[in-house]
């Protein structure tokens, strides 16, 4: 097998790997001969957006494509020069965990929610057979200190459930290198995660690189997160890689055409310039919310008091005709909740929200029918919030059978065409169901619904974060032209401050349900007044040849 | 402590049902007709007629009966069966343990066996072995239990003779009474675990293990196995629910003296005091098991708290 008259072999090696998946509407191709490989000590990242085949070749190389539905039509993959065809099942097996490893996205789910934590990582010691019981529980508790879980000896007979996104993230790398395997694979380790922790765990992950000697695969939609970890980067189009090279030369001089698209999609580094803010005049205030306060009742222990969380804190502002007030914040800041309270979907515990000068919270049926016609919301998540067997047309006429009086029934075709028309979408694309789109078509219909009631304010909850960053440019650019043609006023929402950064007028950022910070948006960038704002700010990941950079010039 | 509260507020739950039911027995048994005409020889006269009904308080106006069998019940005392001229509890008690043997037995051999097949069949999707088990579940969970045991009893007792038609006494006697009970919960369950583990099997915890290293085997029967239970539990739970009743015709058929059949031949003989004192130990039986498997999830998903509501 070894062949010592060849250049060393690389750790480990993919070539011309090409994997279909077979469907009902035949063989789709979802990587066409990708070859990468990767060395002890260095970061390779694949860079692509969804559907790009990024994730695909990261399975195979674990061997976690099922066939059927996949197929591995061609490729080798070679780990210190052996194929891993020519493996066993079981000598392939006990490759995986212990000299290759791999971390998901979304840990809690790729957690198992009914065993404790220390059950899922003494399993990782017995599967290979390295140690059983006790042993592989003081193992585990070592390991959770060494990924910084604090009080392991405590924690390690909790459940998945009883920690945060960013601690189960962390129990995950445990396990991952927990056998300090040579590998390791992060398929978006920190895609659902909170900046701040984001950046916390991209560190954990450098430390024990360096500590490990690891080799790390990072597959990532983030163009920062890559820029952070990457010495090299792969570009994934469709299947295909697009563009590789050292990840500086990539990031600051890309050469193909969808790499500089991707990088100028980025709203985060141009500096200055006023971009797609609105121009217009303000007029008056047609929102004004004071002192707005939300308790939540927590589930109290038997007899115990109940506990209430006091999700919203005296909030005040203002919104006027065609203004974007931004509320940034990580989760569990209460900005969410804003928005549910202000269109009455969960009832206020205090405070007042004057809409054109009417007391939301006091309006009976009839005035909050009107209200909320007036004002609409555009979720995170579009595919969950359309029902799935409507279509297009159903699904953007509903307002009307609510609201007789907009529209008679014989036009109603004419202008779901004109409004699918006015946000980008095609006339024939009204008879199709929402599975037909993609992310950001359907973000698209519910924006296209939402102004079906001619609105004047629109709520935006987390409406671009689930997109692509080349498509959220997109649907931020949509928003901010129809805002300048009909005048609409937004709040959006949102937990990543740069994305607002040339949409809004103003920010609110929000902490544990209280206002940290409210000023005009160049304001708070040019110079930000709290620390927490600066601490978001900051969050953002940096390239990696920037930071090491500042590391060699620090000491000096 | 949580766990006692609940056990706490499940059963006065229970209790409210209990008597809505013992309510609803009462007065539709009374339905029925005059026991006086069944417990009396044809040629009896009226007079006669009149002397048992008197003697045994029916002729009172009914809510003067309930009224009396309220109070009997709160005194733990459940009447007299006048079919055997016991106290009826005193029958229904000897005979719930015979029920409970069957249906105990049957429901453990169904879930084991569907546990295996079901687990196996779902690891390899539409594998030989996978389409046996399907067509032979949808068959088991098909044939109505009646028909299944006489075409039983034609077969093994008629026919080859090897097992006795119904009674009991020797192990033999089980064989016929437990097959036809297993048959349906078995087919059932094997279609439910099949299709929680198809997808367990296919949830991102199993991708995480596969990553990690771990066997085949144990991911199938730890990872996803006990990911897949709490479904399967809620269907075993309806259908050992079901056996205890189920049980009527599987014992009337063999001749099992368990509570089914005793229940059977109170109604036919217009017996009120055994119909009330069998479904009351039916009931009970029943909620206690909703409140064994509301434990047992807890147990299984830690998720699962008792929440006060």
């Amino acid at each position: 097998m070894t062949a010592p008259h060849l250049p060393a072999a690389h750790l480990l090696e993919v070539k011309d790997l090409t994997v279909d998946f077979l469907s009902l509407g035949g063989a789709f191709r979802a990587t066409n001969g990708v070859s990468f490989h990767v060395d002890a000590g260095e970061t390779l990242v694949i860079l692509g957006e969804s559907g790009s085949g990024k994730s695909v070749s990261a399975s195979a190389i674990m061997g976690l494509i099922d066939t059927p539905p996949g197929e591995i039509c061609s490729g080798t993959i070679t780990y210190r020069g052996k194929n891993l065809d020519d493996c066993g099942v079981e000598e392939r097996r006990d490759l995986n965990g212990k000299k290759i490893a791999m971390i998901f996205q979304d840990p809690l789910s790729h957690l198992n929610p009914v065993y404790p934590i220390g059950w899922q990582m003494a399993e990782v010691f017995s599967a290979h057979g390295v140690a059983t019981g006790a042993d592989a529980r003081v193992r585990a508790i070592d390991i959770l200190g060494r990924v910084g879980i604090p009080e392991p000896e405590k924690r390690i007979d909790q459940y998945p459930h009883q920690f945060s996104g960013g601690q189960r993230q962390r129990i995950m790398i445990g396990m991952a290198i927990a056998l300090r395997p040579e590998v390791l694979i992060a398929d978006e380790p920190t895609t659902a995660l909170d900046v701040s922790v984001q950046a916390q765990i991209l560190d954990l992950l450098k430390k024990l690189q360096a500590e490990d000697g690891l080799a790390i695969i990072m597959i990532t939609h983030d163009l920062e997160v890559a820029a952070s970890m990457a010495d090299r980067v792969i570009v994934m189009n469709s299947g295909r890689i697009v563009e590789e090279g050292e990840a500086r030369a990539v990031f600051e001089n890309p050469q193909h055409s969808y790499t500089r698209t991707l990088i100028n999609a980025l709203p985060h580094d141009t500096a200055g310039g006023t971009g797609r803010r609105s121009t217009a005049e303000k007029g008056k205030p047609i929102l004004e919310v004071k002192d707005l306060n939300k308790f939540y009742g927590l589930p109290g222990g038997f007899l115990a008091r109940h506990a209430q969380l006091h999700a919203v804190k005296d909030l005040s502002f203002t919104v006027a005709k065609g203004e974007t007030v931004g509320i940034v914040g990580e989760s569990g800041s209460g900005k969410s909740t804003v928005a549910r309270v202000l269109l009455r979907l969960n009832e206020v515990s205090s405070g007042e929200a004057l809409f054109h000068g009417r007391d939301i919270f006091k309006m009976d049926a009839k005035e909050l029918l009107m209200f909320r016609r007036k004002v609409q919301m555009v979720f995170q998540d579009p595919y969950s919030s359309m029902n799935p067997r409507m279509t297009i047309f159903d699904i953007v006429s509903e307002p009307w059978r609510i609201h007789k009086d907009i529209l008679d029934k014989p036009r109603w075709r004419d202008r779901v065409v004109e409004l699918l028309g006015l946000v980008g979408l095609k006339p024939e694309h009204a008879d199709r169901y929402p599975h037909q789109f993609s992310g950001g078509q359907r973000q698209r219909i519910a924006i296209a619904r939402a102004l079906a009631c001619e609105p004047e304010l629109i709520v935006c909850d987390e409406a671009v974060s689930a997109l692509d960053v080349s498509v959220q440019v997109q649907v931020i650019d949509l928003l901010a032209q129809l805002r300048d043609r009909l005048g609409l006023a937004y709040i959006f929402i949102t937990h990543d401050l740069p994305i607002v950064r040339h949409f809004a007028d103003r920010i609110i950022v929000m902490k544990s349900g209280a206002i940290v910070e409210h000023a005009r948006t160049e304001d708070i960038f040019r110079n930000p007044q709290h620390a927490y704002t600066r601490q978001l700010m900051n969050a953002t990941p940096r390239p990696k040849w920037e930071t090491a950079q500042a590391a060699v010039s620090l000491p000096a | 402590m949580a766990v006692f509260g609940f056990i706490l507020r499940r059963s006065a739950q229970s209790l409210i049902a209990v008597i809505g039911l013992l309510v609803l027995v009462f007065f539709l048994s009374r339905l029925t007709g005059d026991p006086a005409y069944l417990y009396l020889p044809l040629d009896s006269s009226e007079a006669q007629r009149q002397a048992f009904s008197e003697a045994n308080g029916f002729n009172d106006p009914i809510y003067v009966q309930f009224g009396r069998y309220l109070l009997g019940v709160a005194n733990l005392d459940f009447g007299t069966a006048l079919s055997r001229n016991r106290p009826a509890m005193e029958v229904a008690l000897e005979a719930f343990p015979q029920t409970l043997k069957l249906a105990a037995i049957a429901m453990s051999l169904a879930l084991t066996l569907a546990i295996v097949v079901g687990s196996l069949a779902a690891a390899k999707p539409d594998s030989l072995f996978d389409r046996l088990a399907s067509t032979a579940s949808l068959a088991g969970a098909s044939a109505p239990d009646f028909w299944v045991a006489i075409v039983a009893i034609l077969v093994f007792s008629v026919g080859l003779g090897l097992l006795p038609t119904s009674g009991t006494g020797t192990p033999l006697h089980w064989i016929m009474p437990i097959f036809v009970l297993t048959l349906r919960p078995f087919g059932l369950l094997v279609q439910v675990v099949r299709g929680t583990m198809i997808s367990a099997l296919a949830s991102p915890y199993v991708k995480t293990a596969r990553a990690k290293g771990v066997q085949r085997s144990r991911i199938i029967f730890r990872h996803a196995l006990r990911n897949s239970l709490l479904p399967v539990i809620t269907v075993a739970g309806d259908l050992a629910a079901s056996l205890v009743n189920g049980a009527v015709v599987v014992e009337s058929i063999f001749g099992w003296p368990g509570i089914g059949k005793l229940m059977i031949d109170a109604i036919i003989r217009r017996d009120f005091a055994l119909i009330q004192a069998t479904v009351l130990i039916t009931a009970i039986a029943i909620f206690v098991l909703n409140i064994l498997i509301d434990l047992l999830y807890a147990r299984l998903d830690p998720r699962i708290r008792f929440q006060a509501k």
